[in-house]
């Protein structure tokens, strides 16, 4: 397959940016997106250019560091009828068609500052995180798994949000850039379980209020996260969160400063 | 307060991990605002709309139920305390939409300064990408609305007619009818997401009731709509006049 890429080509985070074209030859379908830019990143250094900046790490779609807008989508979920939601480790140049112009940008929000490229500074997510996405557990010996008994519907929620890898797809989709889905998952995974229940209301307000400060966007219900999102997590979560918020707010919760 | 990561930590209930209060309004909080204020101004074009169909049981019944809303309450009340109560309770959830509707969409500007070049929408709607403007031209319409059929101003009537008259003779003319079924369908539209998007707000959806609430939201507003789209039409065609 031969390519034509457009890519974001910004040096840092002070300098201007700009798409720049680069044609890519003899690229192979079974190639990940990923490959395809490494493959890029050789010619580039063979011409002593500057390669693409772009984050990855394990590349089987489970840490979630990698994920570029790919023809303006996130991780180019939303593009294919017939390609599940992945993040863009494991899309597969199959899905393009030779010949296919893409466009690679990086997700663009004032709490991803950009780095270089494509690739952005996400530690918003880990502050959001810190602020009550834990529990107080004593470490040591895991206790009996029947010790404590959870509800089969409640544990497959639990789970389901608990499959997010923190990509930030749902912020980049977004049209308010807000991080509600994220948040809300991780909300919403602790908050179903009994290991969650002593921080439950602190934690929610705890990270909206954190999610504010990093200059998030605010949730519209629009639901472009939920079709983006490489874990297809759903919007449901956000209706718990809010619930849960609304709940702690009554209860006296106030986010700590 | 600190996680205790010392100790085993025993359950507590959240007042007794009461925190300072912080100036900084959540966003979440102003969706809520948004949601209840919408509520009220949802309820009341419910009420708003079967009292416009009454504009077919002639001039006498309509102007009559004219005079009855400043009557309600009386003689327990003074006239028009009634009135005056829904005015205020209408004007206070105006401004608290609006305002929480202007600083989250300000919020949303400085959360992406710079646009994407290639941007694919997959998810959205008409209805839920029209709604910030959409509620731009549904406040300036309110305004427009309120000098033409309530204090008359702008009506080819004047401000010394009936109600009844107003209606007819504002909406024989074809111009104030389209931008009466313009504003109509921004509402209608507004409403279609507006619905859905209170429920989630409010916590109250969840994947199985979320076909239920959207199909209820489409149901209600192409309902209200019709409902209100109904008078203006009938006049413009002469069934009413």
């Amino acid at each position: 397959m031969n390519l034509k890429l457009r890519v974001w080509r910004q040096r840092s985070a002070a300098e201007k940016g700009k798409m720049v074209t680069y044609e890519v030859t003899d690229v192979s379908p079974d190639m990940s997106f990923l490959e395809m830019l490494d493959v890029l990143n050789e010619q580039l250094i063979l011409n002593g250019e500057d390669p693409v900046s772009f984050d990855h790490d394990c590349r089987e779609g489970i840490c979630g560091s990698c994920g570029v807008m790919i023809n303006g989508r996130a991780h180019g979920n939303g593009l294919f009828d017939s390609h599940p939601q992945t993040a863009t480790c494991q899309l597969h140049m199959r899905s393009f068609k030779d010949g296919d112009t893409i466009d690679v940008e990086p997700w663009r929000a004032t709490a991803f500052p950009l780095i270089k490229d494509l690739a952005v500074d996400r530690s918003a997510l880990d502050r959001i995180i810190q602020a009550g996405g834990y529990i107080s557990a004593p470490t040591g010996t895991a206790p009996e798994a029947h010790s404590i008994l959870v509800a089969k519907k409640d544990s497959d929620a639990a789970f389901d949000a608990a499959t997010c890898i923190g990509c930030g797809a749902c912020v980049a989709a977004c049209p308010n850039a807000s991080s509600m889905l994220f948040t809300s998952s991780k909300v919403v995974h602790l908050g179903l379980m009994p290991q969650g229940q002593p921080e439950r209301n602190d934690r929610v307000v705890n990270m909206i209020h954190q999610q504010d400060l990093e200059g998030f966007g605010g949730c519209t219900n629009i639901g472009e996260c939920s079709v983006s999102c490489p874990k297809g997590i759903s919007m449901e979560n956000i209706s718990r969160l809010n619930h849960d918020l609304l709940g702690a707010l009554r209860a006296g919760a106030r986010p700590k400063s | 307060m600190e996680p205790n990561f010392g100790a085993v930590v025993t359950v507590t209930n959240s007042g007794q991990r009461r925190t300072p209060k912080v100036a900084k309004t959540s966003s979440v909080a102003k969706k809520a605002v948004m949601a209840v204020s919408g509520i009220i101004l949802v309820l009341y074009l419910i009420a708003h709309m079967v009292g416009n169909l009454k504009l077919f049981a002639g001039a006498e019944t309509f102007n009559g139920y004219s005079e009855w809303i400043r009557r309600i309450g009386e003689p327990a009340v003074p006239g028009q305390t009634v009135l005056w109560i829904i005015r205020v309770v209408l004007l206070v959830a105006v401004v608290a939409h609006a305002w929480a509707a202007v600083s989250l969409w300000r919020q949303a500007k400085r959360a992406r300064p710079q646009q994407y070049v290639a941007r694919k929408a997959v998810a959205q709607s008409y209805a839920s990408r029209t709604m910030r403007w959409g509620g731009v031209i549904l406040a300036l319409f309110i305004v427009y609305h309120i000098l033409d059929l309530t204090l008359g101003v702008a009506n080819p009537e004047g401000h010394d007619s009936t109600p009844y008259d107003r209606a007819v003779a504002g909406f024989s003319n074809p111009f104030i009818t389209a931008v009466y079924v313009v504003a109509l369908l921004a509402l209608g539209f507004h409403l279609r997401h507006g619905i859905w998007s209170a429920t989630q707000t409010l916590g109250q959806s969840n994947r199985t009731r979320e076909r239920t609430v959207n199909a209820f939201a489409t149901v209600f507003a192409v309902v209200l709509t019709a409902g209100f789209l109904i008078p203006p039409l009938s006049v413009l065609v002469g069934i009413i006049e």
